[in-house]
């Protein structure tokens, strides 16, 4: 028999969140990002969590609604740009942030899931990101000591998930989903489809169901656009 | 005076060879990707999570869940592929993409670059630049040769917070093509009509000028 970890709703899957928590979201820009879990976790109003994600959202969608809301202490990210509340908040203190490295904060990630407590890279070596960091040479290059992260919840978003958390996303929207749902001491997955097990091709899944501990079909998805960027058919 | 963005960029696609994986930053690097030279097969890496990046998608085909790393919507070329953002970096990091192309405010003549803060602004972060600076072998930096006030970009020091020390291999603006070596920026090629003196003017790190600089042909 397969395991089960089919939630019911958003509100089942964040059950056990608290105050000050840290806590990952998947998601690159707008793309791929827990939507659900977010409106939920907004709902749930815990506060003063720490959030792990690429990026923070914008004004009114993705985590740009937990900034509304002031549930949030702590960004950690690589780039925060287009948010004009998380702007006001940084400014003026109220929000603490961490800018680091998008590779280093993908390898955080991963390690806290695979099991490796810390590792070298040259990532930010000679900038301020090395501020207080171990340095150590290796084949000639200097490096920084990162250390994995530690995370409570890892909130992701796939594309088809089965009711024994097996993942598959699409496109671009993979991303951060897959090396947060392997970090998080428990992982919530919300995916567009939920199907039973069996009707995914094992060949064909991203993210082994063993890194899932609840997984639920996502009630709406909005999915919006940041930057729609076309061209015209030619005649 | 000078080359414009498109110039600078079709400069740039002189310097991609066949076979490459090439990681184009925002902004003028982007605009690389419509000069490439007939004959020349490369692949671009965007590093939220692809290889195999086309063109913007035509109006009504655009998906949220296929954006390139300045989240435009973008189109996937037959043979892409999609990897999650551990993967992507351990591709940069890897040294399996050949070639990096980025903007930058200030690079000095050692190499280092500065290209994500200006102390008393908004830092929006480095996003994955410091990763790329890092470990890339081969990066061009794609800017103008000096700033709105008309200072220099070009510098024995560079004065704002760096993205990465001694990494920076070549330099192309809207002046000169200059390599990075041990004593200062080489200049290798002037922009159809400018001057050697003229970019002499315009750097203030180190210029090493060698014989006659030829005009770029472009």
């Amino acid at each position: 028999m397969a395991l089960n970890k089919v939630v019911a709703n958003a509100e089942e899957a964040i059950r056990g969140i608290e105050d000050n928590m840290t806590v990952m979201f998947g998601g690159f820009g707008l793309s791929g990002i827990p939507e659900n879990s977010i409106v939920a976790l907004r709902k749930n109003g815990a506060k003063g969590l720490t959030c792990i994600s690429n990026n923070a959202g914008v004004d009114g969608f993705g985590l740009g609604v937990l900034l509304e809301t002031r549930q949030v202490k702590k960004m950690i990210s690589s780039y925060v740009g287009e948010n004009e509340e998380f702007e006001r908040q940084m400014l003026s203190g109220e929000l603490e942030v961490d800018l680091i490295p998008q590779g280093t904060l993908a390898e955080r990630c991963r390690a806290a899931g695979a099991g490796i407590p810390a590792f070298y890279t040259p990532a930010g070596y000679g900038t301020e990101v090395a501020l207080g960091k171990e340095v150590r040479w290796f084949n000639g290059k200097p490096h920084l000591l990162e250390q994995a992260f530690d995370a409570s919840f890892a909130f992701v978003k796939a594309w088809k998930g089965d009711t024994a958390g097996n993942l598959v996303y699409k496109g671009t929207s993979r991303n951060f989903n897959h090396a947060m749902s392997m970090a998080g001491k428990v992982t919530v997955a919300e995916v567009e489809e939920l199907v039973e097990v069996g009707e995914l091709d094992p060949n064909e899944i991203h993210t082994p169901g063993i890194f899932i501990q609840r997984i639920y079909k996502g009630e709406r998805f909005e999915k919006r656009i940041e930057q729609r960027t076309v061209r015209k058919k030619e005649a | 005076m000078g080359l414009d963005k498109n110039g600078i960029a079709q400069r740039i696609a002189q310097e991609l060879q066949n076979g490459f994986y090439v990681n184009l930053g925002i902004g003028i690097p982007t605009l690389v990707a419509n000069y490439i030279p007939i004959g020349i097969d490369v692949e671009f890496q965007s590093e939220n999570g692809m290889l195999g990046m086309g063109p913007f998608p035509f109006e009504g085909e655009e998906s949220a869940d296929l954006i390139n790393a300045g989240k435009q919507t973008i189109t996937a070329l037959p043979g892409a592929v999609f990897f999650d953002s551990a993967t992507s970096f351990a591709m940069i990091r890897g040294q399996h993409v050949h070639l990096t192309v980025l903007g930058a405010m200030e690079v000095s003549d050692q190499g280092d670059i500065a290209n994500w803060k200006i102390p008393g602004y908004m830092v929006k972060g480095m996003g994955g630049a410091m990763d790329l600076v890092a470990s890339a072998k081969n990066i061009i930096v794609a800017m103008m040769h000096t700033n709105k006030k008309g200072e220099s970009k070009l510098l024995r020091q560079c004065t704002l917070p760096l993205t990465g020390t001694k990494c920076v291999t070549k330099v192309v603006t809207d002046l000169a093509v200059l390599e990075i070596t041990p004593k200062g920026f080489l200049l290798l090629e002037r922009a159809p009509g400018v001057s050697v003196e003229q970019i002499k003017n315009a750097t203030e790190g180190r210029l090493i000028i060698e014989g006659d600089v030829p005009e770029m042909k472009l």
